[in-house]
């Protein structure tokens, strides 16, 4: 019964979504469009990284080396013939000849991550705490050094351009709801019981027979498929990028939506996306100078990412688990506060 | 050119470019052996040095005081972050004191960028310091900026040994990066302790700043990014909270970096920091402990 009306709701949400991203395009200028699908696409490589930094415990800062990797994978397989021919001239003859629609290509960019994901973290995930966050932060210099030196794959340190621009609106939204739905079938299963077992307590989880190697690595590879994915994205929307699109200041960007949003959650995530996303749009337009008639404040670039950094100082010094802590934002939880405030007298 | 004289001149570069990534590894270490903290804003204390230097500079201030002065300010810039970010979170995993050490670092730049500008700007160097010394007919060179940062590096040194085995703060330091319940246990303050750590460990990011700025001649929002990450690997190679240890991690880092570019084919040599790093996740799995390797901590 219970699983039946859940199912119901999420049919009716899914349909809304759906006509919200018919219709939006129509009712919303292209700006609110565009800030909307990279919303989406961050939501999607924050709840993926939030899999293994937040509910296996395991601090990676290299989710955005698979970032880059779905980027490249897949702009090289769904570059036209002629692009290819113009901007790659010394790829392999097997890629220079096929070109791959979008869908195969994200796919197939995810794929990729996993596979190294695997073999990266056979080693990494052995180890914990600040030796993780180093040694993943070491694999991303590592992605970045191969990307600008693999000239003939990547067209080294210049910029990567004639992707075509596949992301819409639809596609950011739909791959968004496939993220959230596996990654929670996943996080809130027996699989997911054991990812916490292990963040929580380390030892009693091997005690009790888990493994923790297969279960963290299962963890990593899950994100980085999703980092792919969204790597992908992001490739297909931008249309041309370079190995510094993906590397140290997307890295934070990316590590302070999920820390503001909560990282043991997977709403939370998308909560610490839309709330930095807006927040860094405001500033930014800010930013740019202000004339209030009387008095001209000048442009100050830098000062968006400084208010952010404080904020997330002020986070990990007052609510160290993010605005939602390890709850997850549902429908429930949303009418449940309205009642309780609501039966205060 | 004869071998030899190649050999001479590769082990000068090693030494110069080893003395820069020991003066920031030893900071790096200094306070993670107190706290279990890994400071990602340690890089940026080079940046205010460097950036401190050139302000004084062009405020008239004769450049060794300048220089002296952007040491001192490095050093301030470290106690006041310590002070305003690492003391509230003092304590909490060491994930939490990590990702509030990479908002700092992220504040500073985009402050630096903020007040200076992205761009880099030129570093005011006294002429006489890139004079090139030139022996056996140019075969080996190497600038007075060269040697000025060995001696300076190794007056650093001597300081800092004199400073933890004969003064009472540097023995308290020690004993706080022993145990720091314990140390708090038999009276000893440890916020000072933690407070002088940050300052030296920042004076000598400072004074590596202002080296690594006049080796390259500018100065730059994010400078200290690429210093600290070797600094990281030096550290690790070293083993994490030994001074003595990030002192030889920095020397084998710089002498395996130049060994890299020097002696082995051209080809690997844009590769190098991916070797480096990998070598990094290498150590992390095989000798978390380093080379140094003295005591066994729970891995897992």
């Amino acid at each position: 019964m219970t699983r039946a009306v859940t199912a119901l709701w999420a049919l009716a949400g899914l349909c809304l979504i759906a006509l919200a991203t018919w219709q939006t395009p129509h009712l919303l200028n292209d700006y609110l469009v565009r800030v909307i699908i990279v919303m989406c696409i961050n939501a999607i490589l924050v709840s993926s990284l939030s899999v293994a930094n937040g509910f296996t415990g395991v601090f990676s800062l290299g989710h955005v080396g698979f970032v880059a990797v779905g980027a490249y994978a897949s702009g090289i397989l769904s570059l036209s013939a002629a692009a290819k021919h113009a901007y790659l001239p010394d790829l392999p003859h097997w890629l220079a000849s096929i070109t791959l629609p979008f869908l195969p290509a994200t796919i197939i960019g995810g794929l990729i991550c996993v596979v190294l994901a695997l073999l990266v973290g056979a080693p990494l995930m052995r180890l914990s705490g600040y030796f993780v966050a180093v040694a993943t932060l070491g694999f991303l210099i590592i992605v970045n050094v191969v990307l600008i030196n693999a000239v003939s794959f990547t067209r080294g340190a210049r910029t990567f351009t004639g992707v075509p621009l596949q992301t819409t609106l639809p596609w950011a939204v739909g791959w968004l709801v496939v993220t959230l739905v596996i990654l929670a079938r996943v996080v809130y299963s027996p699989t997911g019981r054991r990812y916490r077992s292990v963040r929580e307590d380390t030892i009693a989880a091997q005690a009790v027979g888990i493994s923790v190697l297969s279960t963290r690595l299962s963890a990593f590879a899950l994100g980085a498929f999703f980092a792919g994915v969204g790597g992908s994205l992001y490739g297909h929307y931008l249309g041309s990028f370079s190995p510094a699109s993906f590397y140290m200041a997307y890295t934070f960007t990316l590590i302070s939506m999920l820390v503001i949003g909560g990282m043991q959650s997977l709403t939370g995530a998308v909560v610490g996306v839309v709330v930095v996303t807006l927040f860094s749009e405001v500033l930014r337009n800010l930013e740019r100078g202000l004339d209030l008639g009387v008095v001209t404040l000048p442009p100050l670039y830098g000062a968006a990412q400084i208010v952010l950094g404080i904020l997330f100082i002020l986070i990990m010094i007052f609510r160290p688990t993010g605005m939602l802590g390890d709850h997850e934002l549902t429908l429930k939880s949303l009418t449940g506060a309205f009642k309780t405030e609501r039966s205060k007298p | 050119m004869s071998t030899e004289l190649y050999i001479v001149q590769q082990l000068i570069n090693a030494v110069a470019l080893g003395s820069l990534y020991a003066l920031v590894a030893i900071g790096l270490s200094m306070v993670f052996g107190i706290l279990r903290m890994t400071n990602f804003a340690h890089g940026d204390m080079m940046m205010v040095g460097a950036f401190a230097t050139l302000v004084f500079g062009a405020i008239g201030i004769p450049f060794w005081i300048a220089a002296l002065g952007g040491v001192a300010a490095g050093a301030a810039a470290g106690v006041i972050v310590e002070r305003v970010a690492y003391r509230p979170v003092r304590g909490a995993p060491d994930v939490t004191l990590l990702l509030t050490s990479l908002a700092v670092t992220y504040i500073l730049e985009n402050f630096g960028i903020l007040v200076f500008t992205s761009s880099p700007k030129n570093f005011p160097l006294p002429d006489w310091m890139n004079t090139a010394l030139q022996f056996h007919g140019g075969q080996i060179t190497f600038t007075q900026i060269n040697v000025v940062t060995v001696v300076l590096t190794i007056v650093a040194l001597a300081f800092l040994g004199w400073f933890v085995t004969r003064t009472d703060a540097g023995l308290g330091m020690r004993a706080a990066a022993e145990d720091l319940g314990a140390a708090q246990l038999v009276g000893l303050d440890v916020n000072r302790l933690i407070v002088v750590a940050f300052a030296i460990a920042s004076a000598f990011a400072g004074l590596a700043g202002v080296l690594w700025a006049a080796q390259a001649g500018i100065v730059e929002p994010h400078m200290g990014f690429t210093p600290l990450l070797k600094a990281f690997v030096a550290a690790i190679i070293g083993g994490f909270g030994s001074i003595a240890g990030a002192l030889l991690g920095g020397f084998v880092l710089g002498g395996l970096e130049v060994l890299i570019v020097a002696f082995l084919p051209s080809a690997v040599s844009p590769y190098r920091d991916a070797i480096v790093f990998a070598l990094l996740i290498a150590f992390l799995l095989f000798r978390p402990n380093g080379l140094l390797n003295r005591t066994q901590e729970v891995k897992l």
